[in-house]
């Protein structure tokens, strides 16, 4: 009996490939992408996680410098000889790797490195890195390959990385967690260095997680929209299977079994939809893995592998989540038909009508979700709450939406017969089209959005390069003697020369950079502030009081006339706060005399150059300097540069954009033809009253733009509704600056033009079906026989 | 006797409360007897086919087949009865649209667990449907798709066979071929026939001929 009937049940799908095709791609798409993105969350993790396990960072306690970024080795052996049980480690930075030294025998951190054939870094002077590194230093040094090893680090005994680089001293000393009861005062041993506690240290798993988890929303908001798809595939799959089952039931099937093999049918369709899901997903995130990697990097600091893994966790959560969000559809169909009379009359549109009397009471259920979503806006603060307000607001909108379609057709124009009847049609068609109107007013709605944001970045953006890179020239030199040279060689010719005066140390108890800045006309013409005193730059100049960037602002809750410390025992007063965008770290801007006698070890080897003929100076620096053309770099390139690395960041949102307008799409086109399916009966008559194939064909088209138009204009002022939270809450809460709203109207004329344009090329379809139906087809409506 | 209905009564809810549309219906039929059920509409033939075969529950009297009591059976119960030993011709047909007609032929007996190829050829060559086996439902004529309906019914060898307007949908000719070959089948196969009918020809060829009125046998 069980074959008998699960060959009934599967025979449906077998007759239906479109219905199987929507229900299978609908979710396949849905966990496609949300697996894709779960994919590159968990690829990012995973290398966070090797960082932190190999590098100790935000694992031990450490010593490092009160100032500059060395450690003598003196002070390393007496602290030794002091009873202090510590790790000595360098970092240098070549070619964009990292390469970490460490002592093998005392090493705190999980480090064991082997090659595949047996050397460990115990025993051997190897340098070990994966597979890229390796690539990347293929001319400098051999590598040998170790795939635990996280991107960008090559890791080596500290005493081939001393040679290496001709370096006889260290960058801090890990302090391991057993140490002796007894041990006298680090400060005594070594008043140059200062404890960092590990929590103190920036960790770059917290510090992404909110990077991630945008993309986690826009996962879930492609899964939604593919969840529509299952939803409508699976509701119309019930409805018109409504007979057959009714037929089973009388014939003799008990409904137990009938619901138990229906669950059969669903689980396996569901795990094909899920795998299809699985691998469309693991393609998403390889192509735009590389991508993710380079955001994280600008943004962040962090190196993610360009390698995609096939991790259990991404890959069970799509299909976890496929199986819960059809399960969710199918609760309720198995619910009806518990509920069905065995006996009721066939109705093909019962799940319309029905769905009809439900819009106005969804309708309600949408203007609360409105309403929490507003008083969240009011009152809420943190990430969760602001991710909380966009979710009230998007799915309280999509609630909405078919009311207020409905409401919207009741001003409808025309007075003539095929146009009353055109619009009573369309009317009555809100209900079966409602999941895919809302597909595409997410979809919509969403991009106007996440464009408004990017374009307002944007704008934003280069306003702030045009602050920041007013030096005509910059050029980069090694040796700290060139570096005097250099300075003294400009000063001559009576150029402003910028020196870039740098050190890192925590301030306020997190990462951050000092600056020592030049005061003169370039500073006090570009920059512009987002809040500050008067006199900015007299009382910075004199020492008084520094600007900080906004990140360190917004993190500390700081702003204008707060302090900050910004050498130890040193608090001083903020003057202005400043816009400082593509950088994930605070920074602290203060005069260079104060920096110069705060920090005296420090020593500029950058400089900005403000001049007028660029291309002479240039060539004069590296015929009387010996300056490599490699360190002399123009404004020009590095505002393309910038502005490339700022269109990379955000390859991956526009990526994810167009995939779920795509779904949207698809969404349309298969509302549209599943429901041409049922439309016979309705359109019959009509044909035979007089109205051509044609003409009904052109009037489903023209019902497709009208409705695709009305979901356009709601989804503006959804869009711009969804950029101002993302600008105003999730931005600041993300990456720590505030940015000002732009509109964009003729990028958004675009969009709509899309999503009409998608719509229509749904609907073509289903049109020509209509034009094409013979009339044998028509006439069977009639017939007594049917 | 093959099916015994005691007093049978049945009310439905309505807008005015409740209808009662059975009023004590007795009704007998012996094994290889045919039975047409006449009325107007609404005067409860329909739902007297429906508790036979174990479609409604009555709200009382008794329904016993082969001296079984039917009434008190659950719904798997009553569902294995209906599998194994009713055979049901309804007016829509109730094919399933995405079978062929040879598998909606075979489904009832294969859910029986007592598929008779050989029996459903002979059915399939009697009914004249030999060149349809592999067409789906939606290609045959009204005609076509009830004959597969009553070859489905017979091919469970039932000891009941109920038919539900089986005829209402067809024309004059159409419907006595339909007829006839499902009269001569169940002849051949023993069962007993419970028609429900408006039209006069078919209830003229019955063994018996009831007429119910107002909830009543008359």
């Amino acid at each position: 009996m069980t074959n008998t009937i699960l060959r009934a049940l599967l025979s449906y799908w077998w007759r239906s490939p479109l219905q199987l095709f929507t229900f299978l791609m609908g979710l396949a798409l849905a966990t496609g992408l949300w697996s894709g993105v779960q994919a590159i969350n968990s690829e990012a993790r995973a290398s966070y996680d090797a960082a932190a396990a190999t590098l100790g960072e935000g694992q031990f306690d450490q010593f490092v410098p009160r100032a500059g970024d060395r450690i003598l080795q003196s002070v390393y052996v007496d602290l030794r000889r002091a009873g202090w049980l510590v790790s000595p480690v360098l970092d240098v930075t070549f070619k964009g790797v990292r390469f970490v030294g460490i002592d093998p025998l005392t090493t705190p951190t999980q480090m064991s490195f082997s090659s595949e054939s047996g050397f460990s870094l115990e025993d051997t002077d190897l340098i070990f890195g994966n597979a890229e590194v390796a690539s990347v230093l293929v001319d400098f040094v051999d590598v040998t390959i170790d795939k635990s090893i996280p991107p960008g680090i090559a890791i080596a005994d500290i005493g081939v990385v001393q040679r290496l680089f001709k370096r006889d001293d260290l960058s801090r000393l890990m302090i391991l967690p057993e140490q002796p009861i007894r041990r006298p005062d680090p400060v005594k041993i070594a008043p140059e260095l200062v404890v960092q506690p590990s929590q103190q240290v920036a960790d770059v798993a917290a510090l992404t997680d909110s990077f991630h988890l945008n993309l986690t929303a826009f996962g879930f908001l492609s899964f939604a929209v593919g969840l529509f798809i299952v939803h409508s595939t699976i509701g119309l799959a019930f409805e018109q299977r409504r007979g057959m089952i009714r037929t089973l039931r009388s014939l003799g099937v008990p409904l137990s079994n009938l619901l138990s093999l229906i669950i059969i049918e669903m689980v396996l369709l569901v795990l094909v939809g899920a795998v299809l899901g699985i691998v469309m997903g693991y393609t998403i995130a390889a192509l735009l893995l590389p991508d993710v990697a380079a955001t994280v990097e600008g943004l962040y600091g962090a190196r993610v592998s360009g390698t995609l893994s096939l991790r259990s966790e991404w890959w069970l959560s799509g299909i976890g989540l496929a199986f819960l969000g059809a399960g969710m559809a199918l609760a309720v169909r198995i619910w009806q038909i518990i509920q069905m009379p065995l006996l009721s009359a066939v109705q093909p549109r019962a799940w319309a009508i029905a769905s009809a009397k439900r819009i106005r009471g969804i309708a309600i259920l949408g203007m609360i979700l409105l309403g929490f979503s507003g008083l969240l806006a009011l009152i809420g603060t943190g990430l969760g709450q602001a991710f909380a307000l966009i979710g009230f607001l998007l799915i309280g909108s999509a609630l909405v939406l078919p009311w207020l379609t409905l409401k919207l057709l009741d001003f409808a124009p025309g007075k003539g017969v095929v146009t009353s009847w055109f619009w009573a049609d369309t009317r009555q068609q809100m209900p079966g089209l409602s999941l895919a109107l809302i597909a595409l007013l997410l979809a919509v709605s969403a991009n106007i959005g996440v464009s408004t944001m990017v374009s307002s970045f944007r704008v934003t953006f280069v306003s702030f390069l045009d602050q920041r890179l007013a030096p005509e020239l910059f050029v980069r030199v090694e040796e700290e003697k060139t570096a005097s040279a250099l300075e003294k060689y400009l000063l001559e010719r009576e150029l402003e020369v910028l020196p870039l005066l740098t050190v890192e140390r925590p301030v306020v108890g997190q990462p951050a950079k000092l600056y020592g800045v030049r005061v003169g006309r370039t500073y006090r013409e570009s920059w512009q502030f987002l809040g500050a005193d008067p006199d900015v730059w007299d009382q910075v100049a004199k020492g008084e009081a520094v600007i900080v960037n906004e990140q360190l602002a917004r993190r500390n809750n700081l702003w204008v006339r707060d302090e900050v410390d910004i050498a130890p025992g040193l608090n001083i007063p903020i003057v202005a706060v400043v816009g400082d965008y593509g950088n994930p770290q605070g920074q602290v801007v203060m005069g260079e005399l104060l920096f110069r006698k705060l920090y005296p070890n420090a020593v500029a080897t950058s400089f900005g150059i403000r001049a007028t003929d660029t291309a002479n100076l240039r060539k004069a620096i590296q015929a009387d300097l010996e300056v490599p053309d490699s360190g002399i770099i123009n404004q020009a390139s590095i505002k393309s540069m910038s502005l490339e690395v700022f269109e990379r960041t955000f390859a991956v949102t526009a990526a994810l954009n167009i995939l779920t307008l795509g779904v949207a799409g698809f969404a349309m086109l298969m509302s549209l033809l599943t429901l041409a399916g049922m439309r016979t009966p309705q359109l019959a008559p009509v044909w035979a009253l007089g109205l051509t194939r044609t003409r009904l064909g052109v009037l489903e088209l023209a019902r497709a733009l009208g409705l695709s138009v009305i979901v356009f204009i709601c989804a503006v002022p959804l869009g711009l509704a969804l950029a101002w939270a993302l600008l105003n809450f999730v931005n600041v809460e993300a990456f720590g600056w505030q940015l000002p709203m732009f509109f964009f109207p003729a990028d958004y004329a675009f969009l709509g033009g899309l999503a009409i344009l998608a719509t229509l090329i749904a609907a073509a379809w289903p049109a020509m079906q209509m034009v094409r139906k013979p009339p044998a087809a028509l006439l069977k409506v009639f017939s007594n026989e049917r | 006797m093959l099916l015994e209905l005691k007093d049978i009564t049945k009310s439905f809810s309505g807008v005015d409360g409740d209808v009662e549309v059975l009023r004590g219906v007795s009704l007998g039929l012996d094994a290889g007897q045919t039975l047409a059920l006449t009325g107007e509409s609404g005067s409860g033939k329909s739902t007297i086919l429906h508790i036979s075969a174990g479609l409604e529950v009555p709200d009382g009297g008794s329904l016993q087949l082969e001296g079984v009591e039917i009434n008190g059976l659950g719904e798997a119960e009553r569902a294995n009865l209906r599998r194994s030993e009713i055979g049901i011709v309804f007016q829509q047909f109730n094919l399933i649209p995405s079978l062929t007609v040879e598998a909606n032929i075979g489904f009832q007996a294969s859910l029986a667990g007592r598929r008779d190829k050989t029996f459903e050829s002979e059915l399939v060559e009697e009914l004249g449907l030999s060149g349809q086996l592999k067409q789906y439902p939606e290609s045959l004529s009204g005609g076509q798709q009830q004959r597969v309906a009553i070859a489905r019914a017979l091919a469970v060898r039932p000891k009941l066979l109920l038919a539900d307007e089986p005829t209402g949908n067809l024309d004059e000719s159409t419907a006595s071929a339909v007829l006839t070959a499902m009269l001569d089948l169940v002849g051949r196969t023993g069962a007993a026939l419970m028609v429900v009918t408006h039209s006069v020809a078919l209830a003229e060829k019955m063994d018996r001929r009831v007429r119910l009125k107002g909830g009543v046998l008359l």
